[in-house]
Order: C-alpha cells, then sequence, then structure tokens
C-alpha cells in the first residue's frame, strides 16, 4: 500500500510575523521556515503505517518554490521513501494545490493520501477535503487515532463535541489533527540517509494544472494590539475589581 | 442572488453557530434561504424557520443525511447550488469538514472562517494564529465562505420563514459512523459561554480541574476550557481545547490558569472583552494580554478565589 504524504513548507510556528509597510503581503525576509507541524504529524504516522507493515511506500509532496526540497529531505529523514517537488513561484492557494494532488494522485495510485488538517500560515483547513472531493473519494479529517485494515481505515475524529469514529473505504483522504502522534527526532544518520533518497521535480503546466489564484489579497494588517493591564494583590483584590471595575461577575 | 445559508442541527434544534453566519449572510445582502438535510428533522427545520432574516428553509429529510456525512452533505449542497451567489455555513469542524469539498466540486476557492464582510466579494479573515488579518476579494461566480461565529452576533429567533422540502440526493455510502463519543455537560457551550474558565498545564492534573475549576465555573455559571497542554496530558477532553486548532471564544470574562500564552492559545481567546491570568512565572506572555493579572501559585489562589466568591 502506498501512503503519500502532501507537505507544506511554512513560516515556523515559533516566529510571530510582521506585515510589510505598505500593506500588501507578510513579511517573510529572513524568517524561519518550517514543515506545517501537522504535516510532521503526518508524514510520522505514514511512516509508523509503514513500519508497521501496513503501508509499503511512503512518497512526501511539496508544492511551491524550490526551497520546498528542503521540506521534502526532512520528511524523508522522518522516514518516507522519496519525495516529489511540485515546483511554480506562483502563489498557490488551496485549491490549485488540490489539483495538483489529484494529478499526482492519477499517477502515482496511492491508497491513502495523508494531509495535514490546516497549514498554520493561511490557517485554511482546506486542501485534504478539496482533494477527497475532485477524487470522489471519502474523506476523514482531523484525524486522532487511524487504524488501516485490508481495504478499510477507521478514524477516530476530533468535533466539537467530542470524538467520533468513522469508517472509510481505500482510497481516501485523511487529514492529521495534533493528538494523533507525537513526530520523532530525525536522528544525523536518517539526515545524511535522507539526502540520497530520490527527489523528483515537476511543475503545474507538466501535471496541466492552471494554477492561477482565484482570491486576490487586498491588504493585510496587524489585529489592534491588547495592552496588559494591571497586576491584583489577592483573591480578594481580583474579585473586587471584577464586581465593581470591570462589571463581569 | 440569495444567499444559501447551511444549517448546523442535531435534527431536533439548530446549532447556536448557525444564528452568527445568518447574521454574516445579512452583511452580504440579499434573500437568505437556510438548507438543512437530516433525518426526521421536522423540530429543527421548525426551529430554522423561527431565524430571523431567513425567507425560506429547505428541508432534505433522507435516512443518509442522518449522520451529515460530508460527502452525502456536499453533493447536496453542490446539486442545489446553481441559483446562489454565497454558500455559507458555520466555521465548525463540521462546517470546516464538508464546505471545502463543496468549494472543489463546484471549481471555486473557498473563503476560510470569515471574521467581517467588507461587501459581497470581499471578506476579512485572521490569518498566521490571529496575528495578521486579510482582507480578501474573490473573483469565483459562487462565493462559499465559513463564518467565526464569535465575530457575528446571533440573529434573532422571530422570524418566520416558508418551509419547502427538498428531494434527496443521491447515497454515496463513501463513509460509515461508527461511534460519537461526546462530551456530557450541564455547563454553557464554551463557544456561547459569557465566562470560560481555562486551565493549563499548570494545572497538573485532571483531579485539580475536578477539584479546583469545577467549583470555580460553578460558582461563574461558566464554560470549561483548556489549553493545548492541558488536553494533551489527558487532564480533560480534546472538546476543551481552545487556540488556533481548537475552539475560537470571546465571552465577557476568560480566566486563564496556569497557561503560559504561546500565540497558538491567544489566537482562540484575544478578543475576550476581559481576560484575567492567574500564572506563576510573572514573565509569562499571558500577563501581555490579561487586564487582571494575579502572580502567585494556583493551588493558593484557586481556593482563596472561591472563599472570596462566597
Ligand atoms: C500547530 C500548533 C497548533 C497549536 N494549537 C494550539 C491550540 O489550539 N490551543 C493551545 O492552547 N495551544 C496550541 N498549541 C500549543 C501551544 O504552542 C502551547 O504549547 C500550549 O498552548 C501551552 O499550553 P500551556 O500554556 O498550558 O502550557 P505551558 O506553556 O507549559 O504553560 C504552563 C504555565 O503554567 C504555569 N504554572 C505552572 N504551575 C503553576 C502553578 N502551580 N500556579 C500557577 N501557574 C503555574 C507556568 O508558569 C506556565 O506559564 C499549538 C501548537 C502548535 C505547534
Ligand atoms: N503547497 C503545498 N504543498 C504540499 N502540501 C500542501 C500545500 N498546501 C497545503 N498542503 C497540504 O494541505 C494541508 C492543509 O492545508 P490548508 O488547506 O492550506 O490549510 C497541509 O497540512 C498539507 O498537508
Amino acid at each position: 500500500m502506498k501512503i503519500l504524504v502532501p507537505v507544506k513548507r511554512v513560516v515556523d510556528y515559533n516566529v510571530k510575523v510582521r506585515v510589510k509597510s505598505d500593506a500588501s503581503d507578510v513579511d517573510l525576509a529572513n524568517v524561519k521556515m518550517s514543515m506545517n507541524p501537522f504535516d510532521e504529524i503526518a508524514v510520522e504516522e505514514a511512516v509508523r503505517l509503514k513500519e508497521g507493515g501496513i503501508a509499503t511506500e511512503v512518497v512526501v509532496i511539496s508544492a511551491g518554490v524550490a526551497n520546498c526540497q528542503e521540506t521534502l529531505r526532512t520528511a524523508m529523514a522522518i522516514g518516507a521513501d522519496r519525495g516529489i517537488l511540485i515546483q511554480t513561484d506562483v502563489e498557490l492557494q488551496p485549491l490549485a494545490v488540490a489539483k495538483l494532488l489529484k494529478a499526482v494522485c492519477e499517477k502515482e495510485q496511492p491508497q491513502i493520501v495523508l494531509c495535514g488538517k490546516q497549514a498554520i500560515d493561511d490557517d485554511a483547513n482546506q486542501t485534504g477535503q478539496m482533494l477527497a472531493g475532485l477524487m470522489n473519494w471519502p474523506q476523514a479529517t482531523f484525524a486522532s487515532k487511524i487504524v488501516v485494515a485490508g481495504q478499510q481505515a477507521t478514524v477516530t475524529r476530533e468535533i466539537d463535541g467530542g470524538l467520533e469514529t468513522i469508517e472509510v473505504p481505500l482510497p481516501a483522504v485523511l487529514t492529521a489533527d495534533l493528538r494523533l502522534n507525537e513526530p520523532r527526532y530525525a536522528t544525523l544518520p536518517n539526515i545524511m540517509k535522507a539526502k540520497k533518497k530520490p527527489l523528483e521535480t515537476t511543475n503545474p503546466a507538466a501535471l496541466g494544472v492552471d494554477v492561477t489564484p482565484r482570491l486576490k489579497t487586498v491588504k493585510v494588517t496587524e489585529p489592534p494590539k491588547r495592552t496588559a493591564g494591571i497586576k491584583v494583590a489577592d483573591a480578594a483584590d481580583l474579585v473586587m475589581k471584577l464586581k465593581t471595575e470591570a462589571k463581569v461577575i | 442572488m440569495a444567499i444559501l445559508v447551511i444549517a448546523e442541527h442535531d435534527n431536533t434544534s439548530i446549532k447556536a453557530a448557525t444564528l452568527n453566519t445568518v447574521t454574516a449572510a445579512t452583511r452580504i445582502g440579499g434573500e437568505i434561504h437556510l438548507l438543512l438535510a437530516g433525518c426526521a428533522c421536522a423540530a429543527a427545520a421548525a426551529a430554522a424557520a423561527r431565524v430571523a432574516g431567513v425567507s425560506k428553509v429547505l428541508v432534505a429529510d433522507a435516512a443518509h443525511y442522518a449522520d451529515q456525512s460530508p460527502e452525502n452533505l456536499a453533493a447536496l449542497v453542490v446539486a442545489n447550488a446553481s441559483s446562489y451567489g454565497h454558500i455559507l455555513a458555520p466555521a465548525t469542524t463540521s462546517g470546516k469538514n464538508f464546505m471545502p469539498r463543496v468549494a472543489a466540486l463546484l471549481d471555486v476557492a473557498q473563503i476560510s472562517e470569515i471574521s467581517a464582510v467588507e461587501s459581497a466579494d470581499t471578506f476579512v479573515r485572521p490569518i498566521y494564529a490571529g496575528n495578521v488579518v486579510a482582507t480578501i476579494k474573490s473573483t469565483d461566480p459562487i462565493k462559499v465562505v465559513t463564518v467565526r461565529g464569535t465575530a457575528f452576533e446571533a440573529a434573532g429567533e422571530d422570524g418566520s420563514a416558508a418551509i419547502e422540502s427538498l428531494s434527496a440526493g443521491p447515497d454515496l455510502g463513501l463513509s460509515k459512523l461508527s461511534g460519537r463519543e461526546l462530551t456530557k455537560s450541564e455547563r454553557p457551550e464554551l463557544t456561547a459561554a459569557k465566562v470560560i474558565v481555562s486551565g493549563g498545564r499548570g494545572m497538573g492534573s485532571g483531579e485539580s480541574f475536578h477539584k479546583l475549576l469545577e467549583p470555580l465555573a460553578d460558582k461563574l455559571g461558566a464554560a470549561l476550557g483548556a489549553s493545548r497542554a492541558a488536553v494533551d496530558a489527558g487532564f480533560v477532553p480534546n472538546d476543551y481545547q481552545v487556540g488556533q486548532t481548537g475552539k475560537i471564544v470571546a465571552p465577557q470574562l476568560y480566566i486563564a490558569v496556569g497557561i503560559s500564552g504561546a500565540i497558538q492559545h491567544l489566537a482562540g481567546m484575544k478578543d475576550s472583552k476581559i481576560i484575567v491570568a492567574i500564572n506563576k512565572d510573572a514573565e509569562a506572555p499571558i500577563f501581555q494580554v490579561a487586564d487582571y493579572g494575579l502572580v502567585g501559585d494556583l493551588f493558593e489562589v484557586l481556593p482563596a478565589l472561591l472563599a472570596e466568591l462566597g
């Protein structure tokens, strides 16, 4: 069984981004970039499925600028077998990514596509669901547990009210939530090994996909800042202020 | 063109988030229709017909909508989409699940989790965990949009829309629900609560949530929330999580106890009216957004607080 894991290169989750002075975009100059945390979890899960004898091959894909190669190498250091870079300098929106992934799925014929639930830059939470729709496959999003047996995946999903478990026949698109697993740290020998793993490069035109953005960013701004208030002395002081000053209790 | 809002419901009542989504639709302007897919959902349809601002409720009642699988729901929405300029749903785990599928099948982009409507084709949405706010213009013929509930007030419930039945789409049979474990609670729902008491890793155990935070929540009529660290540690269930990838809340009063204030947590609660932080580390980033900060050991502060509240 082949598992495809799409991995996105994003601003590291520890970085607090700033907007450019002309409000056209966020300022990404000299900002630390990393693999989207949810995608790291997805790669880890796919590698565990391989180590558990269920998957035979884990293929990672990234769409974007040439530097996405680094993200693919990181994923291969975790244990993915090979990488595909869909190289373009065009700003990619989720629908375009889903179409690129569809083109790759048609070629690679995976049984599972395991996405992250959300990219932490655009916070879109769309791509996996869109791919499932385009492929007419079932989807099991926000997974906190995945059990694959035969031609079926049983997935526990995190929903607003708690948890639900669904069964989906394969092929299917699954998306990883935070509590699916804790990704391992790549060891130095595995980082070295990853450098020698195959990495194929293609592009949107070669895949026959029009990636022209449908959404235009008019402007970006920083939200109004909250300012620090006051320190209270103790519980009595707090209750008094909440009652008489803030009037919220 | 009219606006189609997809109702979230449990077959007997309408989820509050639907009311906020209808308000977002009124900001766009135009006739508003609610689509409700369910099984034996007449009571929910009657509730939907009372939502102010809605002119028509379209009800698809069939066994294969009982679980609201995203595959069946998306197919139904797509089959009924052509006469609408906008399709809206709440940015809940349900809306986030089926709406991108709708967008892809219509070959249009989705605009996720809007916090304001600028015009019929231009919307405002937070990105980068709420550290940046983007204004986005769509060039697509149909705008598929999910709505952040806390950014729009709830629509009234004194309307009287017509109810029409809609023929069900096919059962695609792509997925099967085998179980739901819903957290049972007498407390208010997090996303609609006026007061929230939230605990972090500093709570140390589920036991202290139970012994110290629950009584506080009970005294204040509050909902209980948590940081990711508290959920990961198993102190409380996953649906307590507030933040970038959990619930977005905006109560009148948010009390953060033993929470450091990582940007991913702030993303979910920084629109609260009054924020109180209780933390033993005076340098914790949560104090930078707190209106009232109390530096101290929560195991001493919470009992004192309970005593003060009487
Ligand atoms: C992709 C991604 C998404 C995320 N999404 C979310 C999200 O949605 N929500 C979320 O909350 N987090 C999220 N996180 C995690 C986030 O980065 C933080 O790790 C998390 O919020 C920390 O939780 P915490 O504040 O409870 O724990 P900590 O950061 O460990 O803080 C514990 C605090 O408790 C205080 N404390 C300890 N003991 C006591 C005591 N006895 N009395 C008083 N104070 C005490 C400490 O001083 C400290 O400030 C996400 C992370 C990633 C990478
Ligand atoms: N440019 C990309 N390259 C590879 N995978 C991507 C890309 N964009 C999104 N994805 C995948 O889709 C998931 C959801 O992204 P989004 O819909 O942008 O929130 C991510 O976690 C990735 O798994």
